[in-house]
């Protein structure tokens, strides 16, 4: 591979429709990245920087008695400390869960819950300051599961939600599924047990916060959002927000682990306003773990009815979610968990019921897939039963029923291309399915599964008309161009992307470009890196931006070669004339013209996505611009005597609408293969409950690096990918989302797999060797050759909001009576589950934070 | 207890310097606090996780559990010395290449095992390649871009030429 | 970051210099050579040390040497990486190259010595634990608690044996060498281990492991040793269960003498006596192992303080006892071979 200026130059000119875009080029952060120049939070350091640690609770629920500090005073360097009472104001992600303090002023809600913080000269100091605090509780009743908190409606975690300790109730039915029900020929009814997994980003969350001038601040933090950061910081310091600038220092790793804002970015800005001093904080691993934010464990009942050619006259589906300690997300989450089951195979009637509990665990949150792997790994292992007892081979049960593209679903998700279609047929294709799938010998098995996701989510996370992303382009007489946006660089390459689309757009080389990104101060607001938005949310802003520029600089150029226009063609460093190309100027030159003619030149692009369909209270949450897909088989050998396997071969194939750089994708794809192998082979964020009648106390099973199994290079198997290319209008030139799609179809692919090997069903991740070999016991035994949960708990979901699909003509909106719509209303709290235009009318919501 | 402190000379990427430190701390805090070599980065600091593998007397190590007092004069690499002036070391440019950094947390690690994995054996396998860097953790890649990266630095080093597959940066059927 | 708390630092360069040391220091006092355990342990604070002895600059602790009687005599503080890949090692102890390329990653082999991973501190998910976390449970009987949460009304503490060269050289028959300021003595590996979490070392607390002996292997065909691992991943895992089996063959074929150890299921290598006995002066049949394996896995006791699940370990330890034993006797093992052994060094 060229470095970027060659592969420009190089490419004759008219052999392709785009000079970079659909090229592999090396990221434009890669040679920092190689070289050990990229700054990471924790590798900054400033004049008089001090360091902090917070001390966490080591109980899961109780009430601070008392917090003492005189040991810890005397701790050498020793500088300050500070408590929950210093900063009364909450925060959280959502507006409708604003439940977490910086530090705990009263109740501790689960072991690693911060309570207090230090701050000493020396890292070394601090730590000992902050083991040398005590802290007194009295201690209150552990809930520490669904089933706790569903049996246990006190003591309540927090005081608000539905109801004991149950957070969020959902329940929502898109056409009337019983008359869908009465139509199947065949009904499967399963459930399925999805374990909490976690991140685990290599880089451990660290901040830097600089008090600057009188009271303001600078905060340098390893965040996937550092606009929410920034909101968060304002509210609860009580200042104004133009007096703090939040800047996203490049993510070691982020997955969704690092789009919270966190107490330690808050508690790091107050102790630095405090004490004058630059402070910083560096969380341990095991912190790390209690950040957490992570895969809620989901407990799910689907209930499915198939004809007998295998498609589905109606689903019904009942998620369970064990939340942890604070809302973090989980109210999306929720909601998550059911939207995305319309969007990959043609689903007429639909019902979804939802509950997310609060346990005291560390908080779950989005990781990759956000909400929707649960489901999906339930939705695909069904139809996998459904095609066996069919009779019908897997794939074909897929393909026959695939969502219509551009059509709106019984959700009321509007779908643009849909390339699930390519997708099947490259991975059937690529693995010899057809010859293979069901013929292989005992132990040896193949497995199909898809997926789809978001390419942004529609709706911000709280209500404004604004733009979701903004970029900026100041050009001048150096010929160079310089780009701002608030997005941030997490390692999926979106400052690559950035500069790739205004390079493409004005001609000029990634070496001409210069990046100002993730800071409140500069730059104009991208939302994050979270929901896979960037490339397509910032990707058109930049797009507009570049396009304003160019045509800036062509109106001028034009008018000094008297060239139209229209025929200017941007390349290669050069405007020229698309009739003559020896007729033209180099970039920097037009650049001059351009600023003589119009003065300083900048431009600006900004991207609000289409408006969805769904008027229901809910509809918020699904609806995405467009949507990618992926299709993935998966070879496994079993063996049945120890239930031990083994992963040989991935096919994935992915639905990118275009590449942008291919070897991103690629990488994007690997990665996401590797992640959803963790979560279905090994990973488990997992709990200890000590012996009840000895202990209240409920900890992290492993927090740590050993014990938390990541795959290592030993237990990835090979990987066979395909990029399937069909440019989506929405995307910036018609690309697609790709950092969490591919990982979906994985988990349910391995267990059809095992079913194909040994034929025997785990409906549950992740999938230990155990519950193979008791799957196989129970068959032996003559019993079902199954392992996984048996029961789905009976939950009060509420009053169910009742939705016209558009197949029956309606309108996007429940029939429920304006009355009932009243009473749920006021049972489950306003914010992104309702319409935009009901938010913005209650302005209660809408000013929440 | 009161930390001691060391004096001592350093020879790191070929340059002597001397440093004064805690004697209680490991080579990893003394590069990033006292050296200012924030290229050698982190993970877990017990050994876990490979992200503070730098070299010592070539030999790929965890700087983590690695006390300074114990290197003495032998010589100790990081990431910051790979490159020949301006020019990058055959690792960096296949990693840069290949997109084998995402996020690049874990990467400083990964080429200082490769790089002593190279030492050792010129052009190795793809298990021996694994195997070499099989206490690194990376989330990012899925790792083969990495396998692949090193492969192609071997064949780099080896003085030839090496471009990478087709199939690694597009994907396969790429034309359909 | 989580870090080492402040110790004194020593480094004696002479081995009576380091046993003075260690005879005359407190009983915080305690040896390091690699580090990759002590360090773990100190910075979680499971451990402490208010004086830490480096092993690693006395002359002579280092080196792998051939013994006049055709054994090898290896010093302690050799990194494992240099005994595994020591020539006669691989040649004549491939089992014991097994064990160690399967010791957590390579950049750790090239830190951990062979000494210091026979005295590798016993683990239990319970107790590597940091300060707080362990506080959470009010600590353990190990480190600072009263009670085993492994089993709460256990009078004893089941942390379990963690080393992967210890079951391995316990089957080779090694000897170690202990040194003190009282002199010094030989004594079977085996001898070094007790039957407890804590108190897993039966060496004195002044006496510093200096040396390891291997006895002359006989003619690499009647002599078959064999390791197996039983792990999550490919690498970086201590083993949930391991087994190191030697078996000594007449020119029939028939076993002369045999050694079975069993590692991670107990606090010490426990060796697998019975299915031993059952295996001398046979010819070794699939039947007789498949009845031998199923004797030394009774010898397992799992418990829930590692990773998997503790029954299912019981369960498939016989599997890995009947892996290893057909391995040695050149049949097929028949199990999925661990992904950090498919290109690892077959066994003699």
């Amino acid at each position: 591979m060229k470095p970027p200026s060659e592969a420009v130059a190089a490419k004759p000119q008219g052999e392709r429709d785009f000079r970079l875009i659909g090229t592999p080029f090396r990221r434009v952060d890669a040679r920092a990245k190689v070289t050990g120049q990229t700054r990471y939070a924790d590798d900054l350091s400033f004049p008089r920087m001090v360091h902090m640690r917070l001390v966490r609770s080591t109980v899961p629920h109780a009430r601070i008695r008392q917090i003492d500090f005189s040991r810890a005073e005397k701790v050498p360097g020793f500088l300050g400390k500070l408590t929950g009472e210093a900063l009364p104001e909450t925060f959280g992600i959502l507006p409708v869960s604003q439940d977490e303090h910086a530090l705990c002023p009263d109740v501790v809600r689960f072991v690693g819950d911060p309570v207090a913080a230090v701050v000493a000269v020396t890292e070394d100091q601090a730590i000992e300051a902050a083991l040398a605090v005590e802290v007194e509780y009295e201690p209150l009743t552990t809930v520490a599961s669904i089933e706790e908190a569903l049996s246990t409606p006190e003591p309540r975690i927090h005081d608000y939600g539905v109801e004991g300790n149950l957070h969020k109730v959902v329940s929502m039915e898109f056409g009337d599924v019983e008359p869908g029900f009465e139509e199947a020929e065949v009904i499967l009814e399963d459930t399925f047990l999805y374990e909490g997994n976690t991140h685990l980003p290599m880089e451990q969350h660290s901040s830097v916060a600089v008090p600057e001038d009188e009271g303001r601040l600078t905060l340098y933090s390893s965040t996937q959002t550092p606009h929410y950061c920034h909101r968060a910081l304002a509210k609860v310091l009580g200042l104004p927000a133009s007096r703090i600038r939040v800047v996203g220092t490049p993510n070691g790793g982020g997955f969704g682990g690092k789009s919270d804002p966190f107490n330690h970015e808050i508690v790091a800005a107050r102790m630095a306003l405090d004490l004058g001093r630059p402070v910083k904080v560096t969380l341990t691993r095991e912190e790390v773990f209690y950040c957490h934010r992570g895969r809620h464990p989901v407990l799910m009942a689907l209930r499915t009815g198939f004809t007998k050619d295998g498609a589905i006259t109606a689903q019904h589906l009942k998620t369970a979610l064990d939340g942890g300690a604070y809302g973090s997300y989980g109210v999306a989450s929720t909601y998550y968990t059911g939207a995305l089951q319309t969007v990959t195979y043609d689903l007429p009637r639909y019902r979804f019921d939802g509950v997310r509990c609060f346990t005291n665990k560390p908080p779950c949150g989005p990781k990759r897939g956000h909400g929707t792997p649960q489901p999906r790994f339930g939705f695909e292992i069904q139809l996998d039963k459904a095609a066996h007892q069919l009779g019908i081979d897997p794939a074909d049960i897929r393909l026959k029923h695939l969502a219509a593209p551009h059509t709106i679903t019984a959700n009321w998700l509007k779908v643009e291309t849909i390339g699930l279609r390519q997708c099947i047929e490259k991975v059937v294709e690529g693995s010899g399915w057809r010859e293979r799938y069901g013929k292989l010998p005992r132990g040896r098995g193949l497995g199909l599964a898809c997926g789809s996701y978001l390419c942004g989510a529609g709706l911000p996370i709280y209500w404004n008309h604004m733009p979701q992303s903004g970029v900026m382009l100041k050009l001048d007489r150096s010929g160079g161009v310089a780009v701002f946006c608030g997005e941030s660089e997490i390692g999926q390459g979106s400052d690559s992307v950035l500069a790739a689309i205004v390079a493409e757009v004005l001609g000029v080389d990634l070496l001409d470009i210069r990046l100002c990104v993730a800071d409140t101060d500069l730059t104009p607001v991208d939302l994050g890196s979270y929901s896979s938005r960037v490339t397509l949310m910032m990707g058109n802003a930049a797009l507009q931006a570049a396009q304003r520029a160019r045509d800036l600089i062509a109106s001028a150029v034009s008018k000094k070669l008297e060239i139209p226009a229209s025929r200017l063609v941007f390349a290669e460093n050069r405007v020229f004339d698309a009739a003559d190309p020896e007729q033209g100027v180099t970039f920097q030159e037009a650049s001059i013209i351009a600023e003589a003619l119009h003065g300083t030149l900048a431009t600006t692009g900004s991207y609000i996505p289409p408006r969805s369909p769904g008027r229901y209270r809910g509809a918020g949450v699904g609806p995405s611009p467009t949507y990618s897909y992926s299709a993935s088989v998966v070879e496994v050998e079993v063996d049945p005597d120890t239930g031990l396997y083994e992963v040989h071969h991935v096919w994935m194939a992915h639905d990118i609408g275009r590449s942008i750089n291919p070897a991103l994708v690629m990488g994007q794809v690997e990665g996401g293969v590797y992640m959803g192998l963790g979560e279905v082979l090994m990973e488990e964020q997992a709990f200890r409950r000590l012996p009840k009648r000895l202990s209240d106390s409920l900890v992290h099973k492993m927090p740590s690096l050993l014990e938390y199994k990541s795959p290592t290079f030993h237990d990835m198997p090979p990987v066979t990918t395909y990029l399937v290319e069909d440019p989506d209008a929405l995307g910036p030139f018609g690309a697609k989302e790709v950092g969490q799609g591919p990982l979906l179809p994985i988990m349910p692919a391995v267990a059809n797999a095992i079913f194909d090997a040994v034929g025997v069903r785990v409906d549950q991740t992740p999938i230990h060797p155990h519950m193979i070999l008791e799957a196989l016991a129970a068959q032996a035994n003559e019993e079902e050759g199954r392992y996984g949960p048996t029961a789905f708990p009976e939950v009060d979901f509420g009053e169910t909001l009742l939705v016209p699909t558009p197949e029956q003509g309606g309108d996007g909106r429940a029939i429920n009576s304006w009355k009932e719509q009243l009473r749920s209303g006021m049972r489950s709290s306003t914010g992104t589950m309702t319409t935009r235009d009901e938010a913005l009318s209650n302005k209660k919501g809408a000013l929440t934070t | 207890m009161q930390a001691d402190t060391t004096t001592q000379t350093l020879d790191i990427n070929g340059e002597r310097r001397t440093v004064c430190f805690p004697s209680h701390h490991t080579l990893l805090e003394v590069l990033r606090e006292e050296c200012g070599l924030t290229g050698t980065k982190h993970g877990c600091e017990l050994g876990e996780c490979g992200a503070c593998t730098v070299l010592v007397d070539g030999e790929a190590v965890l700087s983590c559990l690695v006390l300074t007092a114990e290197v003495g004069e032998r010589p100790i690499e990081t990431v910051e010395g790979l490159q020949d002036g301006n020019a990058l070391h055959p690792l960096q440019t296949t990693f840069a290449d290949l997109g084998a950094a995402q996020c690049g947390y874990c990467t400083p690690g990964i080429l200082m095992a490769a790089k002593s994995l190279l030492a050792h054996n010129a052009a190795p396998s793809r298990p021996e390649i694994r195997e070499a860097l099989s206490g690194n953790l990376c989330r990012c890649t899925g790792y083969h871009k990495i396998v692949e990266a090193v492969e192609g630095a071997s064949v780099l080093l080896r003085g030839e030429a090496w471009e990478p597959e087709a199939e690694t940066i597009y994907g396969h059927d790429v034309d359909s | 970051m989580i870090r080492l708390p402040p110790f004194a630092y020593r480094r004696p360069t002479d081995l009576a210099d380091a046993a003075a040391m260690l005879a005359g220091e407190g009983p915080e006092t305690r040896l390091v050579a690699g580090g990759t355990d002590l360090w773990p342990n100190l910075k979680r604070r499971h451990q402490q040390a208010s004086t830490v002895i480096s092993l690693m600059g006395i002359q002579g602790l280092a080196g792998v040497e051939e013994t006049e009687d055709g054994g090898l005599r290896i010093g302690a503080t050799t990194p494992l990486s240099t005994v595994a890949d020591h020539p006669v090692v691989r040649w004549r102890y491939p089992g014991l190259s097994r064990a160690i390329d399967s010791i957590s990653s390579p950049p750790l082999r090239n830190m951990g010595t062979i000494g210091g991973n026979l005295c590798v501190d016993t683990r239990c998910t319970y107790y590597n634990q940091s300060e707080e976390w362990r506080r959470s449970i009010n600590y353990c009987m190990k480190a600072a608690g009263e009670i085993c949460w492994v089993a709460p009304s256990s009078p004893r503490c089941w942390a379990h044996s963690a080393s992967d060269s210890a079951p391995m050289l316990a089957a080779l028959e090694a000897e170690v060498e202990l040194v003190s300021t009282r002199g010094s003595r030989r004594i079977p590996l085996p001898q070094m281990y007790q039957d407890d979490g804590i108190e897993y070392l039966a060496k004195q607390p002044d006496e510093i492991l200096t040396t390891i002996y291997l006895p002359a292997t006989s003619d690499a065909a009647h002599c078959r040793s064999s390791f197996w691992k039983l792990r999550r991943r490919g690498s970086i895992d201590f083993a949930v269960m391991s087994t190191a089996t030697t078996l000594w063959l007449d020119g029939h074929g028939r076993v002369e003498r045999a050694a079975i150890y069993l590692g991670a299921v107990a606090s010490f290598p426990k060796p697998a006596d019975k299915a031993v006995e059952r295996l001398i002066g046979e010819i070794p049949t699939p039947e007789l192992l498949d009845q031998v394996s199923e004797l030394a896995r009774r010898k397992a006791t799992p418990m829930d303080n590692t990773d998997f699940q503790a029954q299912w370990r019981k369960a498939v330890a016989g599997k890995y006892i009947r892996a290893a034993l057909r391995e040695a006797l050149g049949m097929d093992p028949e199990l999925l071979a661990p992904k950090h052994q498919a290109g690892g060094t077959p066994t003699s």
